[in-house]
């Protein structure tokens, strides 16, 4: 093409025969602004190739660069002293003691698995588990946290059916359990369900590996499965608004998974990392070879040079763009010590998976792709991984919301119906409904380290050899986020805390995945630059920094966006696992301790929505300073052994965390008889989702020590009732009415509601 | 005690049973599939998870690996060998023991804590439990519907080789305590020698109080009892 540019360049890069000419058109179809494109041409010095085009509109996808997200995202704290390995690696890593570090982090699958259910859960688990392995750790838990429609529809089901079953299959497979997580159903994510998937880690601190292309001369060498056409554009695909039609089209960018490979792969690379063969692993997640040899070479400001005819391919006669964006699974890149890649080959043998040199580490730091010795692309690295313009965008609030928020709700606090009625109503919403349909199709025992399974508000996983533990959950009230997007955030925060807490165990690190619309419209990018700050506000007060994370935008069909919903997946350590407590209510006699206060927010409740199908009203109020006295408190309460049960208070209010402290696993409910004397309706009473409460219990003996460490801590707290038996009635008595509930009819509508449901046919159809 | 726990490509519970293995004061070794030679060992275990992927039917193409070979040998001298849940399946389709294991009835993975009976306590792996006995042990699998033809199971039942049965909290082998729709609600079987067991449940993960159960242990504790019984 152009010859005159040619000499700016160190290798002579000439077309490839065979591929298109760059239009304008084919520059806009993968996905690169006028703008953008124009400064690649500066950047280069000259017209680029196919397969250079190919590789910078993945590395510069929103998926991959960040660009609408990465200014904002720098306002987050990153750093505390137990912090060993912050945001721009593989997971976070934190310190958690006696020598042990913990590899974190969550990532989405949303696109993918509006498509194509099974397969793009099945694959998101199977990336995040690489991003741990890859760090050194061996995973020990997954938690999901996943958002569908309303399961009236058939669709929905099928989606919520096959995501489930993907998520399960593949953890299941591999013998990593799952220990929680997180299941939403509103209108709001009809048509584009957010799939997350955060992995957990252990390693001794000394096994930590990072994934950078150190050592000139060093071989690179694809390692796993072999490349196919699968996922070909997957990052690309991850930064566009899903279509009516996306359908379809769509599914040859949805990666398949092989949980088996998987398995073998996870084992074999561990045991290269403890081989000392290798220097640097990364998986071939979103754009595959090109964004793990460019981003090794990036970190290690060195180049690579890999030749695409070296790379095992599943079929014939793919193109070097092909092979570079194929997002095919299960595959990693390492770079192993000059010398050594016969250890390589025969660990990777041991596990009958292959293993090849494909290229070296180079001092020139660019980024050279040949095939058969030809030269393809010839890019300078570190402005591929780094140089993606980045953008401040112009937020502002969407009227419509201003609105819903001042929505006035005071008709609702007169209930539609009698309260028990109500109550058994919300018990049985899927919001609130126990989620054992979900998770007793997920393995949560293997590996036999899982001292607190799914249904409370934490996993827990012991560390063997040692007295310690740690807890993960996920959080995000995506209604409160729509509602106020910076208090909606410090909510997701402070909830994850608190539920951390109610486990035992001291929040100390989180991972973010934050799932918006298009960022180019004003009124998400106000979410977004919002809830960022909600979330580093709430992020400073509780001392627990982000360590990494996944952006997720474009989560948009036909134009209508998800709530945005900053998924949380808080981690925290406990040093005492004997100290772990429940969140089920134990024995008849026990007092019911409240801490916090109960208040009339009833805005974005699930009583609005369940009772009035309504999103409105002002999301709780928040305060940051009385939140993280309470936790302290809770805290203060498990190291001292006062108690028996907590729980955190949130969806569907005061009423239905006192029915899941009673109700517990279902094997044995107990009543209990509680006297709450706020002068508030019973509707806010019992249903309103006010922040900074905690519903414990203890024996009788031990309140006066819970009261006590409560006042210290400036936090309110009351004895509101006790434990009673298992043939007594749930009776709530309020200054202004009261609500009394049968044991029995709670436990169907509880446990009962989404097996119902799920014997309802589902659709592969809209 | 030795034992020797065998590790398939895709094993996932090998590390659990060894670590149950040694809580009982075993001494454990990691057996890889392509080893060959298993003298020396006391007992064989065969570890759960999903070998080979379970592509093709469950325990379908490890049962084909080289050291089944040994573990065949190693069962016809009469040691004991053990199988849970994906070792189950191995078991039965290398013919060790008799019966299949199909998809779950409900067609769903099961994960969960289920209520077994000890229907036998006289053989090498339940003597430290007491006949009739309620454990609460977790499950995990997408494949353990016991099945056989009227003979297989007539036999199986007239001569005792059921060991544990799923039952509800009060011991009765309903319908709705079975988890898979396995027929007569079997969980584990021994072979005719009584030397060979099969289980679906995993008793290697209710061995601590604090992971939820110690119901698991007397399954180790009794194969070690039986050992030391036969060495001294």
């Amino acid at each position: 093409m152009s010859t005159v540019d040619e000499a700016v360049t160190e290798t002579l890069v000439a077309p490839r025969p065979g591929d298109p000419e760059i239009t304008p058109e084919l520059v806009a179809d993968h996905g690169l602004s006028v703008e953008e494109y124009e400064r690649i041409l500066d950047l280069m010095g000259r017209q680029l190739t196919f397969t250079e085009l190919g590789v910078f509109s993945a590395m510069w996808s929103e998926h991959c660069g960040y660009k609408n997200s990465k200014r904002l995202l720098r306002l987050l704290p990153t750093e505390a002293p137990w912090v060993i390995q912050g945001p721009g690696e593989n997971a976070g890593v934190i310190d958690v003691g006696e020598g042990y570090a913990l590899a974190f982090k969550i990532e989405s699958h949303n696109h993918p698995s509006a498509v194509e259910p099974y397969q793009g859960a099945a694959t998101g688990v199977g990336g995040i588990l690489r991003d741990i392995f890859t760090m050194g750790a061996r995973p020990v838990a997954v938690l999901d946290s996943l958002r569908f429609g309303d399961l009236d529809s058939g669709r929905v089901r099928y989606l919520f059916g096959g995501v489930v079953a993907g998520v399960g299959d593949y953890g299941n497979c591999i013998g990593v359990p799952n220990i929680g997580g997180e299941v939403v159903f509103d209108r709001g994510y009809e048509g584009n369900p957010i799939v997350n998937a955060m992995c957990l880690g252990l390693m001794k601190t000394e096994e930590l590996i990072t994934a950078s292309a150190a050592g000139v001369g060093n071989p690179l060498m694809t390692v796993g499965a072999r490349t196919g056409r699968d996922g070909i554009h997957g990052a690309t695909f991850a930064s566009e608004e899903l279509s009516e039609d996306a359908d379809e089209s769509s599914r040859p960018q949805v990666q398949v998974g092989d949980p088996f490979t998987e398995k073998l792969l996870l084992e074999a690379s561990l045991e290269l990392i403890a081989s000392g063969a290798i220097t640097g692993i990364q998986d071939m997640g979103a754009a595959g070879i090109t964004s793990s040899a460019s981003e090794m070479a990036g970190r290690a400001g060195n180049g690579v040079e890999i030749d695409m005819a070296l790379v095992p391919v599943r079929e014939q006669g793919m193109t070097p763009y092909e092979i570079l964006l194929s997002e095919s699974q299960e595959r990693m890149l390492v770079v192993a010590e000059k010398g050594r890649e016969h250890e390589v080959v025969s660990i990777l043998e041991k596990w009958e998976l292959e293993a090849k040199v494909i290229g070296q580490v180079t001092d020139d730091g660019r980024f050279r792709v040949l095939e058969g010795g030809v030269t393809v692309a010839d890019i300078l690295a570190l402005p591929l991984t780094d140089g993606c313009p980045t953008y401040e965008r112009e937020g502002v609030e969407g009227e419509d919301i201003k609105l819903l928020r001042e929505t006035d709700l005071s008709e609702h606090m007169l209930p539609r119906g009698n309260l028990t009625g109500l109550f058994r109503k919300l018990l049985g919403s899927p919001n609130i409904a126990s989620k054992r349909w979900v998770y007793h199709q997920y393995d949560t025992t293997v590996r036999t380290a899982t001292a607190v399974r799914p249904g409370g508000d934490a996993g827990v996983i012991r560390i063997r050899g040692t007295s310690k533990a740690v807890a993960a959950t996920t959080d995000c009230n995506g209604r409160f986020v729509y509602l106020q997007p910076r208090t909606g955030a410090m909510i997701a925060v402070a909830e994850a805390a608190r539920n951390l807490v109610c486990v035992g165990a001291q929040p100390t690190a989180i991972t973010n995945n934050l799932n918006f619309g298009n960022p180019l419209k004003a009124h998400i990018y106000y979410q977004f630059r919002e809830a960022v700050l909600g979330m580093k506000e709430a992020c400073e007060a509780f001392e627990t920094p982000v360590t990494g994370g996944n952006v997720s935008f474009y989560n948009e069909t036909d134009g209508v966006a998800i709530y945005p919903t900053p998924v949380i997946g808080m981690v925290g350590v406990i040093d005492d696992a004997s100290k772990i407590v429940g969140q089920a209510f134990q024995t008849e006699g026990d007092d019911i301790v409240l801490l916090g206060e109960n208040t009339d927010e009833l805005g974005g409740s699930e009583y609005l929505y369940v009772t009035a199908r309504l999103v409105a009203g002002a999301p709780p109020s928040l305060d940051l300073g009385k939140e993280r006295a309470l936790q302290q408190a809770v805290l203060m309460m498990t190291h001292g052994r006062h108690l028996r049960s907590a729980r955190d208070c949130s969806d569907g209010g005061l009423a239905c965390t006192l029915a899941e402290c009673a109700l517990g696993d279902g094997e044995a409910p107990i009543g209990i008889s509680v006297e709450l004397d706020d002068d508030l309706p019973p509707v806010a009473v019992l249903f309103a989702e006010s922040q900074g409460r905690i519903v414990i219990s203890c024996a009788a003996d031990q309140t006066v020590h819970v009261l006590r460490i409560a006042k210290e801590h400036g936090v309110p707290a009351a004895k509101i009732g006790s434990v009673t038996t298992g043939g007594s009635p749930f009776r709530i008595v309020m200054p202004e009415g009261k609500m009394e509930a049968d044991l029995v009819e709670m436990a169907d509508a509880y446990f009962g509601a989404l097996p119902r449901i799920m014997d309802a046919p589902s659709t592969a159809g809209a | 005690m030795r034992v020797a726990v065998v590790t398939f490509p895709g094993s996932n519970c090998d590390y659990d049973l060894y670590k149950a293995a040694q809580q009982v004061g075993a001494e454990a070794t990691f057996v890889w599939h392509r080893e060959r030679g298993l003298d020396g060992y006391d007992a064989v275990l065969l570890p759960g998870g999903f070998s080979y992927g379970d592509y093709l039917r469950a325990g379908a193409i490890a049962r084909m690996s080289p050291v089944m070979e040994d573990v065949i040998e190693f069962a016809r001298t009469g040691a004991p060998v053990i199988g849970i849940c994906n070792g189950f399946q191995i078991l039965c389709e290398a013919g060790l023991l008799p019966g299949v294991l199909v998809r779950n009835a409900s067609l769903l993975f099961a994960g969960k804590d289920v209520r077994l009976r000890v229907e036998r306590a006289d053989t090498l792996f339940t003597g430290d439990y007491e006949p009739g006995q309620i454990l609460r042990v977790p499950i995990a699998h997408g494949e353990g519907n016991y099945e056989a033809d009227e003979a297989t199971l007539k036999h199986l039942e007239d001569e005792g080789h059921v060991v544990f049965r799923y039952v509800d909290a009060e011991g009765e082998a309903t319908d709705a305590a079975n988890p898979n729709g396995s027929w007569h609600n079997i969980a584990g079987i021994i072979n005719d020698n009584g030397n060979v067991l099969g289980m679906m449940p995993h008793p290697e993960r209710a061995m601590e109080e604090l992971l939820g159960s110690t119901d698991g242990i007397g399954v180790f504790t009794s194969l070690a009892a039986s050992l030391s019984a036969v060495g001294s």
